[in-house]
Protein backbone atom coordinates (compact mmCIF):
# COMPACT_ATOMS: atom_id res chain seq x y z
CA UNK A 1 0.00 0.00 0.00
CA UNK A 2 1.11 3.28 -0.91
CA UNK A 3 2.47 6.21 1.56
CA UNK A 4 -0.32 8.24 2.53
CA UNK A 5 -0.22 11.71 3.33
CA UNK A 6 -2.84 13.81 5.87
CA UNK A 7 -4.02 16.70 5.11
CA UNK A 8 -6.31 19.18 6.49
CA UNK A 9 -9.04 20.37 3.36
CA UNK A 10 -11.98 21.16 2.12
CA UNK A 11 -14.10 19.02 -0.06
CA UNK A 12 -13.25 21.14 -2.79
CA UNK A 13 -9.79 21.41 -2.03
CA UNK A 14 -9.61 17.73 -2.03
CA UNK A 15 -10.87 17.11 -5.03
CA UNK A 16 -8.45 20.19 -6.67
CA UNK A 17 -6.13 18.16 -5.08
CA UNK A 18 -7.08 14.97 -6.64
CA UNK A 19 -7.46 16.80 -10.34
CA UNK A 20 -3.97 17.81 -9.82
CA UNK A 21 -2.69 14.56 -9.35
CA UNK A 22 -4.51 13.21 -12.11
CA UNK A 23 -2.84 16.01 -14.49
CA UNK A 24 -6.17 15.79 -16.82
CA UNK A 25 -5.06 17.15 -20.63
CA UNK A 26 -7.89 19.34 -20.58
CA UNK A 27 -10.04 21.31 -18.34
CA UNK A 28 -12.84 23.75 -19.70
CA UNK A 29 -14.65 25.15 -16.43
CA UNK A 30 -17.20 28.20 -15.28
CA UNK A 31 -17.65 29.16 -12.24
CA UNK A 32 -20.70 29.04 -10.04
CA UNK A 33 -21.08 28.65 -6.06
CA UNK A 34 -20.33 26.00 -4.14
CA UNK A 35 -18.02 24.48 -6.82
CA UNK A 36 -15.95 27.85 -7.26
CA UNK A 37 -12.75 27.25 -4.73
CA UNK A 38 -12.17 23.75 -7.20
CA UNK A 39 -11.52 25.60 -10.31
CA UNK A 40 -9.68 28.42 -8.50
CA UNK A 41 -7.32 25.79 -6.59
CA UNK A 42 -6.59 23.92 -9.78
CA UNK A 43 -6.21 27.00 -12.09
CA UNK A 44 -3.67 27.83 -9.20
CA UNK A 45 -2.01 24.76 -10.01
CA UNK A 46 -2.22 25.06 -14.09
CA UNK A 47 -0.98 29.04 -13.44
CA UNK A 48 2.14 27.19 -11.30
CA UNK A 49 2.84 25.27 -13.80
CA UNK A 50 2.41 21.75 -11.98
CA UNK A 51 -0.18 20.02 -14.06
CA UNK A 52 0.19 20.44 -17.97
CA UNK A 53 -3.56 20.92 -17.92
CA UNK A 54 -4.88 23.16 -21.01
CA UNK A 55 -7.36 25.10 -18.46
CA UNK A 56 -10.26 26.50 -21.10
CA UNK A 57 -12.00 29.44 -19.31
CA UNK A 58 -15.34 29.52 -20.94
CA UNK A 59 -18.16 31.48 -20.74
CA UNK A 60 -20.64 29.31 -19.53
CA UNK A 61 -21.49 25.73 -18.66
CA UNK A 62 -23.35 25.30 -21.41
CA UNK A 63 -19.64 26.18 -23.47
CA UNK A 64 -17.69 24.24 -20.35
CA UNK A 65 -19.39 20.79 -21.47
CA UNK A 66 -19.36 21.81 -25.21
CA UNK A 67 -15.87 22.31 -24.79
CA UNK A 68 -15.38 19.10 -22.76
CA UNK A 69 -17.23 17.38 -25.55
CA UNK A 70 -15.09 18.60 -28.40
CA UNK A 71 -11.92 17.82 -26.15
CA UNK A 72 -12.74 14.41 -25.51
CA UNK A 73 -13.68 13.40 -29.07
CA UNK A 74 -10.44 14.50 -29.79
CA UNK A 75 -8.85 12.18 -27.69
CA UNK A 76 -7.92 14.09 -24.61
CA UNK A 77 -8.53 13.41 -21.47
CA UNK A 78 -11.04 15.86 -19.77
CA UNK A 79 -12.47 16.93 -16.14
CA UNK A 80 -14.52 19.80 -15.30
CA UNK A 81 -16.91 21.08 -12.44
CA UNK A 82 -19.89 22.76 -11.51
CA UNK A 83 -23.05 23.26 -9.39
CA UNK A 84 -26.97 23.56 -9.96
CA UNK A 85 -27.95 26.33 -12.11
CA UNK A 86 -24.37 25.21 -13.92
CA UNK A 87 -25.29 21.89 -14.83
CA UNK A 88 -29.03 22.55 -15.36
CA UNK A 89 -27.56 24.75 -18.56
CA UNK A 90 -24.98 21.90 -18.91
CA UNK A 91 -28.24 19.64 -19.51
CA UNK A 92 -27.97 19.02 -23.67
CA UNK A 93 -24.33 18.47 -23.44
CA UNK A 94 -25.09 16.02 -20.77
CA UNK A 95 -27.00 13.83 -22.89
CA UNK A 96 -24.67 14.18 -25.77
CA UNK A 97 -21.45 13.55 -23.65
CA UNK A 98 -22.70 10.16 -22.68
CA UNK A 99 -24.43 9.39 -25.85
CA UNK A 100 -21.32 9.94 -27.61
CA UNK A 101 -19.93 8.02 -25.03
CA UNK A 102 -17.13 10.12 -23.72
CA UNK A 103 -15.40 9.77 -20.95
CA UNK A 104 -15.69 12.89 -19.56
CA UNK A 105 -15.12 13.44 -15.78
CA UNK A 106 -17.45 15.85 -14.27
CA UNK A 107 -17.49 16.94 -10.74
CA UNK A 108 -20.98 18.31 -9.35
CA UNK A 109 -21.09 20.21 -5.97
CA UNK A 110 -24.83 19.43 -5.14
CA UNK A 111 -26.53 22.78 -4.58
CA UNK A 112 -30.38 23.31 -5.10
CA UNK A 113 -31.98 24.67 -8.13
CA UNK A 114 -33.99 27.67 -8.54
CA UNK A 115 -36.39 29.51 -7.57
CA UNK A 116 -36.49 30.86 -4.94
CA UNK A 117 -32.64 31.32 -5.66
CA UNK A 118 -30.85 29.24 -3.01
CA UNK A 119 -27.04 28.64 -2.96
CA UNK A 120 -27.36 25.48 -0.57
CA UNK A 121 -27.18 22.23 -0.97
CA UNK A 122 -29.20 19.79 -1.83
CA UNK A 123 -29.61 16.85 -5.18
CA UNK A 124 -31.76 18.59 -7.02
CA UNK A 125 -29.56 19.32 -8.99
CA UNK A 126 -28.11 15.85 -9.85
CA UNK A 127 -31.23 14.81 -10.46
CA UNK A 128 -32.22 16.57 -13.29
CA UNK A 129 -29.35 14.91 -14.92
CA UNK A 130 -30.55 11.59 -13.34
CA UNK A 131 -31.94 9.92 -16.67
CA UNK A 132 -29.13 11.87 -18.62
CA UNK A 133 -27.13 8.54 -19.47
CA UNK A 134 -24.04 9.42 -16.85
CA UNK A 135 -22.44 7.15 -13.85
CA UNK A 136 -23.57 8.92 -10.88
CA UNK A 137 -21.49 8.69 -7.55
CA UNK A 138 -22.61 10.10 -4.30
CA UNK A 139 -20.07 10.85 -1.60
CA UNK A 140 -20.17 11.44 1.88
CA UNK A 141 -17.09 13.38 2.88
CA UNK A 142 -14.23 15.04 1.62
CA UNK A 143 -12.05 11.75 1.59
CA UNK A 144 -14.41 10.17 -0.20
CA UNK A 145 -15.05 13.13 -2.53
CA UNK A 146 -11.33 12.62 -3.09
CA UNK A 147 -11.24 9.20 -3.69
CA UNK A 148 -13.75 8.90 -5.81
CA UNK A 149 -12.62 11.76 -8.30
CA UNK A 150 -9.63 9.55 -8.85
CA UNK A 151 -11.99 6.06 -9.12
CA UNK A 152 -14.24 8.25 -11.68
CA UNK A 153 -11.36 8.73 -13.68
CA UNK A 154 -10.74 4.99 -14.47
CA UNK A 155 -14.20 3.59 -14.37
CA UNK A 156 -15.02 6.34 -17.30
CA UNK A 157 -12.30 5.27 -19.64
CA UNK A 158 -12.36 1.55 -19.10
CA UNK A 159 -13.22 0.06 -22.54
CA UNK A 160 -16.21 -1.73 -21.42
CA UNK A 161 -17.51 1.47 -20.06
CA UNK A 162 -16.70 4.71 -22.35
CA UNK A 163 -19.56 6.73 -20.32
CA UNK A 164 -19.18 10.01 -18.25
CA UNK A 165 -19.32 9.73 -14.63
CA UNK A 166 -20.69 12.64 -12.55
CA UNK A 167 -19.20 12.47 -8.84
CA UNK A 168 -21.61 14.48 -6.31
CA UNK A 169 -21.19 15.85 -3.14
CA UNK A 170 -22.90 18.26 -1.08
CA UNK A 171 -22.47 21.94 -1.24
CA UNK A 172 -20.71 23.63 1.43
CA UNK A 173 -21.34 21.28 4.40
CA UNK A 174 -18.37 19.33 2.02
CA UNK A 175 -17.29 21.45 -0.38
CA UNK A 176 -16.20 24.51 2.45
CA UNK A 177 -15.66 22.74 5.13
CA UNK A 178 -12.56 21.36 6.85
CA UNK A 179 -12.02 17.30 6.72
CA UNK A 180 -9.10 15.26 7.38
CA UNK A 181 -7.87 13.42 4.44
CA UNK A 182 -5.90 11.12 3.57
CA UNK A 183 -3.43 11.56 0.17
CA UNK A 184 -1.94 8.96 -1.71
CA UNK A 185 1.58 10.55 -3.57
CA UNK A 186 1.21 11.19 -6.76
CA UNK A 187 3.33 8.71 -8.79
CA UNK A 188 0.45 6.31 -7.13
CA UNK A 189 -2.37 8.05 -8.45
CA UNK A 190 -0.57 8.53 -12.14
CA UNK A 191 0.02 5.19 -12.17
CA UNK A 192 -3.45 4.25 -11.13
CA UNK A 193 -5.39 5.80 -13.56
CA UNK A 194 -2.83 5.29 -15.88
CA UNK A 195 -2.87 6.87 -19.89
CA UNK A 196 -5.58 7.23 -21.68
CA UNK A 197 -6.37 5.29 -24.69
CA UNK A 198 -9.54 6.20 -26.69
CA UNK A 199 -11.34 3.59 -28.91
CA UNK A 200 -10.51 6.78 -31.74
CA UNK A 201 -8.25 9.42 -31.64
CA UNK A 202 -8.69 12.77 -33.68
CA UNK A 203 -5.13 13.44 -33.05
CA UNK A 204 -4.14 10.33 -35.11
CA UNK A 205 -6.64 9.64 -37.46
CA UNK A 206 -9.49 12.00 -38.99
CA UNK A 207 -13.23 10.67 -37.59
CA UNK A 208 -16.97 11.74 -37.90
CA UNK A 209 -18.24 12.25 -34.48
CA UNK A 210 -21.73 13.44 -33.84
CA UNK A 211 -22.56 12.21 -37.55
CA UNK A 212 -26.68 12.54 -38.46
CA UNK A 213 -28.80 9.17 -37.80
CA UNK A 214 -31.35 9.44 -40.67
CA UNK A 215 -35.09 7.88 -40.41
CA UNK A 216 -34.67 4.50 -40.11
CA UNK A 217 -30.92 4.83 -38.23
CA UNK A 218 -29.09 3.04 -35.71
CA UNK A 219 -29.97 5.39 -33.00
CA UNK A 220 -32.47 2.84 -31.38
CA UNK A 221 -29.29 0.38 -31.34
CA UNK A 222 -26.82 3.04 -30.02
CA UNK A 223 -29.43 3.63 -27.22
CA UNK A 224 -29.53 0.25 -26.24
CA UNK A 225 -25.80 -0.16 -26.59
CA UNK A 226 -25.60 2.54 -24.41
CA UNK A 227 -28.03 1.38 -21.70
CA UNK A 228 -25.81 -2.22 -21.79
CA UNK A 229 -22.86 0.08 -20.90
CA UNK A 230 -23.94 1.59 -18.08
CA UNK A 231 -25.40 -1.83 -16.86
CA UNK A 232 -22.34 -2.91 -16.82
CA UNK A 233 -20.30 -0.46 -15.66
CA UNK A 234 -22.22 -1.66 -12.25
CA UNK A 235 -19.05 -4.31 -11.76
CA UNK A 236 -16.63 -2.28 -13.50
CA UNK A 237 -17.23 0.36 -10.70
CA UNK A 238 -16.41 -2.59 -8.18
CA UNK A 239 -13.25 -3.33 -9.88
CA UNK A 240 -12.22 -0.20 -9.59
CA UNK A 241 -12.72 0.31 -5.68
CA UNK A 242 -11.32 -2.92 -4.92
CA UNK A 243 -8.19 -2.01 -6.99
CA UNK A 244 -8.64 0.98 -5.51
CA UNK A 245 -8.65 -0.27 -1.88
CA UNK A 246 -5.09 -2.52 -2.45
CA UNK A 247 -3.35 1.55 -2.89
CA UNK A 248 -5.52 3.09 -0.48
CA UNK A 249 -6.24 0.94 2.45
CA UNK A 250 -10.46 2.36 1.88
CA UNK A 251 -13.10 -0.09 -0.03
CA UNK A 252 -15.71 1.43 -1.37
CA UNK A 253 -19.36 -0.76 -2.23
CA UNK A 254 -22.45 0.95 -4.48
CA UNK A 255 -23.81 0.07 -1.31
CA UNK A 256 -22.53 0.12 2.51
CA UNK A 257 -24.79 -1.06 5.08
CA UNK A 258 -24.88 -1.12 9.06
CA UNK A 259 -26.88 -2.46 11.47
CA UNK A 260 -29.24 -4.51 8.93
CA UNK A 261 -28.70 -7.62 10.79
CA UNK A 262 -31.76 -8.52 11.76
CA UNK A 263 -33.12 -4.93 11.25
CA UNK A 264 -37.19 -4.16 11.19
CA UNK A 265 -36.40 -0.55 10.00
CA UNK A 266 -33.53 0.34 7.57
CA UNK A 267 -32.95 4.22 6.78
CA UNK A 268 -31.37 4.32 3.34
CA UNK A 269 -29.61 7.93 2.52
CA UNK A 270 -26.74 9.14 0.25
CA UNK A 271 -24.78 12.31 1.03
CA UNK A 272 -23.09 13.94 3.65
CA UNK A 273 -26.07 13.60 6.11
CA UNK A 274 -25.37 10.11 6.03
CA UNK A 275 -23.48 10.69 9.29
CA UNK A 276 -26.06 11.92 11.27
CA UNK A 277 -28.70 8.68 10.38
CA UNK A 278 -25.73 6.76 11.40
CA UNK A 279 -25.33 8.63 14.93
CA UNK A 280 -29.24 7.84 15.47
CA UNK A 281 -29.13 4.65 14.34
CA UNK A 282 -26.19 3.46 16.53
CA UNK A 283 -28.62 5.07 19.55
CA UNK A 284 -31.37 3.38 18.69
CA UNK A 285 -29.35 -0.03 18.06
CA UNK A 286 -28.10 0.28 22.20
CA UNK A 287 -31.50 0.95 23.08
CA UNK A 288 -33.03 -2.25 21.66
CA UNK A 289 -35.15 -0.19 18.29
CA UNK A 290 -33.76 -3.02 15.78
CA UNK A 291 -32.54 0.13 13.32
CA UNK A 292 -30.32 -0.16 10.41
CA UNK A 293 -28.58 1.63 7.83
CA UNK A 294 -27.71 1.82 3.88
CA UNK A 295 -25.45 4.33 2.19
CA UNK A 296 -26.26 4.75 -1.29
CA UNK A 297 -22.49 5.64 -3.18
CA UNK A 298 -23.48 4.75 -6.83
CA UNK A 299 -26.74 6.18 -7.81
CA UNK A 300 -26.19 5.49 -11.68
CA UNK A 301 -26.02 2.54 -12.30
CA UNK A 302 -28.95 1.67 -9.42
CA UNK A 303 -27.21 -0.98 -7.96
CA UNK A 304 -30.83 -2.15 -7.40
CA UNK A 305 -30.46 -6.03 -6.63
CA UNK A 306 -27.64 -5.77 -4.02
CA UNK A 307 -30.02 -3.50 -2.64
CA UNK A 308 -33.26 -5.92 -2.41
CA UNK A 309 -31.14 -9.42 -0.57
CA UNK A 310 -29.53 -6.34 1.60
CA UNK A 311 -33.01 -6.27 2.67
CA UNK A 312 -34.17 -9.04 2.79
CA UNK A 313 -35.40 -9.67 6.27
CA UNK A 314 -36.33 -6.01 6.66
CA UNK A 315 -40.31 -4.90 7.29
CA UNK A 316 -40.00 -1.47 6.95
CA UNK A 317 -37.62 0.89 4.63
CA UNK A 318 -37.40 4.73 5.50
CA UNK A 319 -36.08 6.06 2.44
CA UNK A 320 -34.13 9.94 2.52
CA UNK A 321 -34.39 12.10 -0.03
CA UNK A 322 -32.53 15.49 -0.63
CA UNK A 323 -34.99 16.23 -3.72
CA UNK A 324 -38.45 16.02 -4.46
CA UNK A 325 -40.09 14.94 -7.56
CA UNK A 326 -43.44 16.86 -7.57
CA UNK A 327 -46.53 15.15 -7.94
CA UNK A 328 -44.70 11.93 -7.83
CA UNK A 329 -45.54 9.01 -5.37
CA UNK A 330 -41.97 9.04 -4.71
CA UNK A 331 -38.37 11.14 -5.02
CA UNK A 332 -35.98 9.64 -7.03
CA UNK A 333 -34.18 7.82 -4.59
CA UNK A 334 -37.28 6.07 -2.86
CA UNK A 335 -38.47 5.43 -6.34
CA UNK A 336 -35.42 3.67 -7.45
CA UNK A 337 -35.60 1.79 -3.75
CA UNK A 338 -39.33 0.66 -4.76
CA UNK A 339 -38.76 -0.32 -8.20
CA UNK A 340 -35.85 -2.74 -6.70
CA UNK A 341 -37.81 -4.54 -4.63
CA UNK A 342 -40.75 -4.70 -7.03
CA UNK A 343 -38.82 -6.16 -9.40
CA UNK A 344 -36.76 -8.56 -7.00
CA UNK A 345 -40.68 -9.85 -5.94
CA UNK A 346 -40.76 -8.20 -2.47
CA UNK A 347 -43.35 -5.67 -1.19
CA UNK A 348 -42.36 -3.82 1.93
CA UNK A 349 -43.53 -0.33 3.02
CA UNK A 350 -41.77 2.57 1.90
CA UNK A 351 -41.72 5.98 4.38
CA UNK A 352 -39.97 8.64 1.83
CA UNK A 353 -38.80 11.34 3.86
CA UNK A 354 -38.40 14.35 1.95
CA UNK A 355 -35.87 16.07 3.95
CA UNK A 356 -32.35 19.37 3.93
CA UNK A 357 -33.62 21.05 0.54
CA UNK A 358 -31.93 24.31 -0.22
CA UNK A 359 -29.35 23.82 2.68
CA UNK A 360 -32.36 22.79 5.54
CA UNK A 361 -30.63 21.06 8.17
CA UNK A 362 -31.69 18.07 9.49
CA UNK A 363 -31.07 18.06 13.33
CA UNK A 364 -30.99 14.87 15.30
CA UNK A 365 -33.97 15.14 16.97
CA UNK A 366 -35.99 15.72 13.67
CA UNK A 367 -34.64 11.83 13.17
CA UNK A 368 -36.48 10.77 15.90
CA UNK A 369 -39.56 11.99 14.60
CA UNK A 370 -38.89 10.24 11.36
CA UNK A 371 -37.99 6.98 13.46
CA UNK A 372 -41.87 7.48 15.92
CA UNK A 373 -43.75 7.95 12.74
CA UNK A 374 -41.59 4.69 11.35
CA UNK A 375 -42.44 3.20 14.89
CA UNK A 376 -46.34 3.78 14.39
CA UNK A 377 -46.21 2.45 10.87
CA UNK A 378 -44.48 -0.73 11.99
CA UNK A 379 -47.71 -0.66 14.71
CA UNK A 380 -50.04 0.27 12.09
CA UNK A 381 -51.30 3.28 13.24
CA UNK A 382 -50.15 5.13 10.67
CA UNK A 383 -49.81 4.43 6.89
CA UNK A 384 -46.06 4.85 4.97
CA UNK A 385 -46.54 7.79 2.76
CA UNK A 386 -43.83 10.92 1.69
CA UNK A 387 -43.35 13.15 4.73
CA UNK A 388 -41.40 16.49 4.89
CA UNK A 389 -39.36 16.57 7.98
CA UNK A 390 -37.72 20.06 9.50
CA UNK A 391 -40.85 22.00 8.07
CA UNK A 392 -40.96 24.93 10.31
CA UNK A 393 -43.47 25.04 12.92
CA UNK A 394 -45.02 21.47 11.57
CA UNK A 395 -44.00 18.19 13.24
CA UNK A 396 -44.18 14.96 11.33
CA UNK A 397 -48.20 13.66 12.26
CA UNK B 1 -16.59 -4.15 -32.43
CA UNK B 2 -16.63 -4.85 -35.83
CA UNK B 3 -14.35 -3.34 -39.12
CA UNK B 4 -16.29 -0.28 -40.00
CA UNK B 5 -18.19 -1.44 -43.21
CA UNK B 6 -20.68 1.22 -44.26
CA UNK B 7 -22.12 -0.45 -46.51
CA UNK B 8 -22.88 -3.22 -44.21
CA UNK B 9 -24.11 -1.26 -41.17
CA UNK B 10 -27.84 -2.82 -41.63
CA UNK B 11 -26.49 -6.31 -40.60
CA UNK B 12 -24.49 -4.98 -37.29
CA UNK B 13 -26.28 -6.15 -33.81
CA UNK B 14 -25.95 -3.62 -31.17
CA UNK B 15 -22.30 -4.60 -29.98
CA UNK B 16 -20.97 -4.34 -33.48
CA UNK B 17 -21.28 -0.54 -34.21
CA UNK B 18 -18.70 1.37 -33.61
CA UNK B 19 -18.77 2.86 -29.99
CA UNK B 20 -20.75 6.53 -29.52
CA UNK B 21 -22.06 5.95 -33.07
CA UNK B 22 -18.46 7.78 -34.11
CA UNK B 23 -17.80 6.82 -37.96
CA UNK B 24 -13.80 5.94 -37.82
CA UNK B 25 -13.13 6.89 -41.00
CA UNK B 26 -13.03 10.00 -43.38
CA UNK B 27 -13.95 10.50 -46.08
CA UNK B 28 -16.69 8.31 -46.80
CA UNK B 29 -19.48 10.88 -46.66
CA UNK B 30 -19.98 10.62 -50.71
CA UNK B 31 -21.12 7.01 -50.22
CA UNK B 32 -24.45 8.33 -48.40
CA UNK B 33 -26.61 9.65 -50.56
CA UNK B 34 -28.48 13.17 -49.86
CA UNK B 35 -29.35 14.36 -53.08
CA UNK B 36 -32.63 12.83 -52.56
CA UNK B 37 -33.91 16.00 -50.88
CA UNK B 38 -33.85 18.13 -53.97
CA UNK B 39 -36.99 19.44 -55.11
CA UNK B 40 -35.67 21.61 -57.76
CA UNK B 41 -33.05 20.18 -60.36
CA UNK B 42 -29.95 22.38 -61.63
CA UNK B 43 -29.40 21.65 -65.43
CA UNK B 44 -26.64 22.97 -67.27
CA UNK B 45 -27.62 24.62 -71.26
CA UNK B 46 -23.78 23.95 -72.94
CA UNK B 47 -25.14 25.97 -75.56
CA UNK B 48 -24.76 29.12 -73.03
CA UNK B 49 -22.49 27.62 -70.89
CA UNK B 50 -18.83 29.52 -71.00
CA UNK B 51 -16.85 27.17 -68.87
CA UNK B 52 -15.89 30.11 -66.31
CA UNK B 53 -16.42 27.81 -63.97
CA UNK B 54 -18.22 29.83 -61.05
CA UNK B 55 -20.98 27.02 -60.54
CA UNK B 56 -18.00 24.74 -59.50
CA UNK B 57 -16.87 27.18 -57.43
CA UNK B 58 -19.69 28.07 -55.76
CA UNK B 59 -21.39 25.04 -55.17
CA UNK B 60 -21.39 24.40 -51.86
CA UNK B 61 -21.74 20.41 -52.00
CA UNK B 62 -19.10 19.70 -54.57
CA UNK B 63 -21.33 18.59 -56.96
CA UNK B 64 -20.35 20.39 -59.94
CA UNK B 65 -18.69 17.50 -61.98
CA UNK B 66 -15.75 18.21 -63.97
CA UNK B 67 -13.89 16.71 -66.45
CA UNK B 68 -10.06 18.16 -67.22
CA UNK B 69 -11.01 21.41 -66.24
CA UNK B 70 -14.40 21.48 -67.86
CA UNK B 71 -18.22 21.02 -66.64
CA UNK B 72 -19.78 17.94 -67.77
CA UNK B 73 -22.64 17.76 -66.26
CA UNK B 74 -24.24 17.62 -62.36
CA UNK B 75 -23.55 15.19 -59.40
CA UNK B 76 -27.57 14.64 -59.11
CA UNK B 77 -26.59 12.05 -56.13
CA UNK B 78 -25.37 14.94 -53.76
CA UNK B 79 -26.64 17.74 -55.54
CA UNK B 80 -29.36 19.22 -53.34
CA UNK B 81 -30.49 21.57 -55.20
CA UNK B 82 -29.90 24.77 -53.48
CA UNK B 83 -29.96 26.88 -56.70
CA UNK B 84 -26.92 28.66 -56.19
CA UNK B 85 -25.00 27.52 -59.08
CA UNK B 86 -27.77 28.72 -61.20
CA UNK B 87 -27.97 31.90 -59.48
CA UNK B 88 -23.98 32.96 -60.09
CA UNK B 89 -23.97 31.71 -63.49
CA UNK B 90 -23.40 34.90 -65.55
CA UNK B 91 -24.54 33.31 -69.06
CA UNK B 92 -28.24 32.29 -66.59
CA UNK B 93 -27.17 28.73 -68.25
CA UNK B 94 -28.14 26.67 -65.37
CA UNK B 95 -32.06 26.39 -65.10
CA UNK B 96 -33.59 25.01 -61.82
CA UNK B 97 -36.38 22.80 -63.17
CA UNK B 98 -38.84 21.06 -60.23
CA UNK B 99 -38.61 17.27 -59.59
CA UNK B 100 -41.08 15.47 -60.76
CA UNK B 101 -41.55 12.03 -59.97
CA UNK B 102 -42.43 9.66 -62.87
CA UNK B 103 -44.02 6.95 -60.81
Amino acid sequence: MAQAQIMNLTGNQAVAYAMKQINPDVVPAYPITPQTPIVEEFATFVANGVVETELVRVESEHSAMSSAIGSAAAGARTMTATSSQGLALMWEELYIASGLRLPIVLINVNRALSAPINIHCDHSDAMGARDSGWIMIFNENAQEAYDTTICAVKIAEDKRVFLPVMINYDGFTISHSIDRVEVLDDTTVREFVGSYNPPYNMLEKPITVGPFDSLGGFYYEFKKAQSDAIERSLSVIQEVYDQYAAISGRHYHHLESENIENADIVFIIMGSLTGSVREKVNQYRSQGIKAGLIKVRTFRPFPGDQLAQMVAGTKLLVVFDRANSPGAEFAPLASDVAASLFKAGKVMPIINVIYGLGGRDLELDEIDEVLNFSLKVLSGDKKPRKIWISLKGKEVE
Amino acid sequence: MKKFEIDKLETYGVDEHPVGAHIPEAGNSELYETGSWRTFRPVIDFEKCIQCLYCFIYCPDSSIRLEEGKVVGIDYKHCKGCGICSSECPRDAIEMKEEIRED
